[in-house]
């Protein structure tokens, strides 16, 4: 199965994943440093501070939404297709979306990163 | 940025391809998912490669979360983007699918578009306008400085 199915899967993967990044990178921001928690707390804190992340577990829900819509398109398409396309358009998106909600500062070297990363993962496809 | 954060964005990079290869090996048993056979879905999860994948990509997912705690998003995902480079070498040897010129000339794209990214800041305070080599208001304000 090819076409619109393909399309309309890599579309709803971009969008799930994009959303499950942005929520993932704001809860990670809020809890701290990982390693220095568990240097000084341990695992288990580094853990429970983790899953009781509110930001964390609405991130976790898309990124189970995106995982799936992933599953589904691969049955239909090539991994060497559906990997590098929803994954070079997850790229920009989520280079346009942590400026506008996570309001990091996007540089010229981080806008060229995201390019070259694009264009490099659509040409994997081919 | 130390030793260790590096080899974490190495260990993002390389649970991420391989956990994609071995789902990608597990669902080509499956064949394809159908309005007919889509419950049949959740029985997947019991293919020793989808197991696999799923167990490589827990891993991959902890040393993701770590990367955010201490680094942009805009920084992790570039950065971390050799494994595309890792997951078409490896679906060359494991899968046997073929690799074209073009793309080889992906993967030197994605080689420098991840050099670029790597060569900066990891993390960029929104706040607080940084000094960027890369930027020529910032150098030629700090080459005055340095005349004065």
């Amino acid at each position: 199965m090819t076409g619109a199915a393909t399309y309309g899967g890599i579309a709803a993967i971009v969008i799930t994943a994009t959303t499950g990044d942005l929520l993932q990178a704001r809860a990670m921001k809020e809890i701290g440093d990982l390693g220095a928690i568990r240097k000084s707390q341990g695992i288990l804190e580094v853990t429970r501070r983790v899953l009781t992340s509110p930001w964390f577990m609405c991130g976790l829900f898309f990124m189970a939404l995106a995982f799936f819509s992933l599953l589904v398109t691969l049955s239909w398409e090539d991994v060497s297709i559906v990997g590098p396309a929803s994954a070079s358009l997850t790229f920009i998106a989520n280079a346009v979306a942590a400026r506008l909600f996570l309001k990091e500062r996007v540089d010229h070297r981080r806008w060229l990163a995201a390019l070259f990363v694009a264009g490099g993962v659509a040409l994997l496809a081919h | 940025m130390t030793f260790r954060k590096y080899l974490i964005l190495a260990a993002v990079a390389v649970f991420a391809s391989c956990g994609d290869i071995c789902l990608a090996r597990g669902m080509k048993d499956f064949g394809a998912v159908t309005a007919a056979n889509w419950q049949q879905l959740f029985g997947v999860v019991l293919n020793p490669w989808v197991l696999t994948g799923i167990g490589l990509l827990f891993l991959f997912f902890g040393s993701y979360l770590t990367a955010l705690s201490w680094a942009d998003l805009t920084y992790v995902l570039p950065a971390t983007a050799l494994s595309y480079v890792l997951m078409a070498l490896l679906a060359k040897l494991f899968l046997h699918e073929h690799v074209t010129l073009s793309r080889w000339l992906g993967i030197a794209l994605v080689t420098v578009g991840v050099g670029f990214v790597a060569s900066g800041p990891a993390v960029t305070p929104a706040t607080l306008p940084q000094w960027d080599p890369c930027d020529s208001e910032t150098r030629l304000s700090n080459s005055a400085r340095g005349d004065a």
